[in-house]
């Protein structure tokens, strides 16, 4: 009886992974292999293309510059809210979460009305004089990075503000009693204690605006063609199968890899281990 | 940790909230404008645009797809995450660790690649229609909600109580409904709606799984984004965000918000 249970009740759950996640994916990277003209020829159509490199190298970039913007910015204003007073730290974090739970279109969507030809900096540089005709900014890789800052910072802040109000007050408190003013405090003993936070979050930050779509689709569009939106346009406009098995290989790897390195790394950092 | 906030972190965090917060009033102030152009601010006040939603057939069909998918792939996600968060905590050490990790994958593989394969096997490869592809593939998606949420209320419960229970004489799946879930229960919830949420506002997987006639709300926006630029979008969004305000204030009540930064 127990034995049934313990194997028949996760059963259905590992049935669903199984089919319907991991063997289509483990075929589509598999199509990529089965090429007439030799097996990684797919892969190496891929880097010979100038175009197709500059979209993986753009969406690294891309993924780069809003982590470490994310990191930044998370981070600070998570310290900021973990230490403020209950009221207030309520508030903040309900204002982190309404942006988190709201959808990627709509928050990507108010970009596209901020940063528009007639939108509301335009709007505001020409009535101050500073310009006279509107600047182009969307589809630009800076309204892409804007946008996907913009998408992943709550996340940040939450899973930092986790991290943060899990370090003991006691080893705060040792280490300004036994003299060390706040910047060392901060350097020496938060900033260690909470990098493996600091990595959880990068890494889902990383992973999330590598392998997004919606948002380089809206604010990049075809001039800033990224591997979602690039893997999106060979399936389902020119429908190269093989090309948008490839795209979609090498975002696998790529993710893959990187969480499997940083998570390695985070478990060697970490001070609380045992 | 000290309480008092240097002034310039506070000032940077205050503005950090005001990056993130503003946008979503910009969108508010725009779906009101009596314009047939999005603009900020509203160039006087109407709700007509509010109007227009209902008038836009397509908005309407696809909201109801949206529903019937969140609702439908949340339900079965919960229906098959339920039991396998149950078994990996009652036997724990009994069962393999790969087990735990099989669930977090639909995190783990990119949403996009997840959405174009099932396409390719299962909707064209297995022919099946579109609708129930969009179900599975968001039970799928959201089923780590399942098994985590569930799974981290079920970490705290102590299973003598359903010893005891079993120990009495009452059977299991009577056990599990009468003694278990009443304690799991907010658990449960939470996961529902988080699954709910994540299903509703998905696009990278519904993009692929859109048929003739059958498409979700978001992607419905982006195309209708792509041909009209007028605040019906904006008001659209500011529906949507209302379906966030409600979602905030059922895990409020149920986990606490601060669940989430845990």
């Amino acid at each position: 009886m127990t034995k049934l249970a313990k194997w028949g009740l996760p059963l259905p759950a590992t049935i669903a992974v199984v089919v319907l996640l991991i063997i289509p994916v483990a075929l589509t990277i598999a199509t990529t292999f089965g090429e007439a003209k030799g097996a990684f020829s797919t892969y190496a159509a891929f880097f010979n293309s100038g175009f197709r490199r500059a979209v993986l190298f753009r969406t690294l970039e891309v993924a780069l510059i809003t982590t470490a913007l994310s990191l930044v910015i998370g981070f600070v204003t998570a310290y900021v809210i973990a230490q403020m007073p209950g009221r207030l730290k309520s508030i903040m974090i309900i204002a982190a979460v309404f942006p988190l739970l709201t959808g990627v279109v709509v928050r990507s969507f108010a970009w596209l009305i901020i940063l528009g030809k007639n939108g509301i900096v335009n709007d505001t540089l020409m009535s101050i004089g500073l310009i006279t005709e509107p600047l182009s900014m969307l589809y630009t890789e800076g309204s892409v990075i804007v946008a996907m800052v913009y998408l992943f910072v709550p996340l940040m802040i939450l899973t930092l503000t986790g991290v943060l109000e899990g370090i003991p007050r006691d080893l705060t408190e040792a280490s300004a009693s036994l003299g060390a003013k706040p910047i060392p405090t901060f350097l020496q003993v938060i900033l260690p204690l909470a990098t493996p936070g600091l990595i959880v979050g990068a890494v889902l930050v990383f992973t999330g605006s590598f392998t997004s779509y919606a948002t380089p689709q809206l604010l990049g569009g075809e001039k800033q063609m990224m591997m979602g939106t690039f893997l999106y346009q060979r399936a389902m406009v020119t429908f190269d199968w093989v090309g948008a098995s490839t795209v979609a290989a090498i975002m696998v790897v790529i993710t893959i890899a990187i969480v499997s390195i940083m998570s390695r790394i985070a478990r060697r950092l970490n001070p609380m281990a045992v | 940790m000290p309480t008092r906030v240097h002034p310039l972190l506070g000032a940077f965090a205050a503005l950090v909230f005001l990056f993130l917060l503003a946008p979503l009033v910009i969108i508010v102030g725009a779906s009101l404008s009596d314009t047939t152009y999005l603009t900020f601010p509203p160039q006087g006040l109407s709700l007509r645009w509010f109007a227009n939603i209902f008038q836009i057939e397509a908005f309407r069909r696809t909201a109801i797809t949206s529903l019937q998918v969140a609702f439908l792939g949340t339900a079965l996600s919960l229906l098959i995450g339920v039991p396998a968060a149950y078994a990996l905590n009652r036997y724990r050490v009994e069962l393999p660790r790969w087990l735990s990790t099989l669930f977090v994958l639909p995190i783990l593989v990119p949403e996009i690649v997840f959405g174009f394969s099932l396409l390719k096997s299962i909707t064209i490869g297995s022919g099946l229609p579109v609708f129930p592809s969009l179900i599975l593939g968001h039970a799928l998606l959201v089923l780590p909600y399942s098994v985590r949420v569930v799974g981290a209320s079920l970490a705290s419960f102590d299973f003598s109580i359903e010893e005891a229970a079993m120990s009495l004489g009452c059977p299991p799946l009577r056990t599990f409904l009468t003694v278990v879930l009443p304690n799991i229960q907010a658990g449960v919830i939470a996961a529902f709606i988080l699954a709910f949420i994540t299903s509703i506002n998905d696009v990278s997987v519904s993009v692929f799984l859109t048929g003739p006639g059958i498409s979700t709300l978001p992607i419905q926006i982006l195309a209708h984004m792509e041909q009209f630029f007028d605040p019906t979008i904006a008001s659209v969004s500011v529906l949507l965000m209302l379906v966030t305000v409600g979602v905030m204030a059922i895990i409020e009540a149920t986990l606490g918000l601060t669940f989430l930064t845990k």
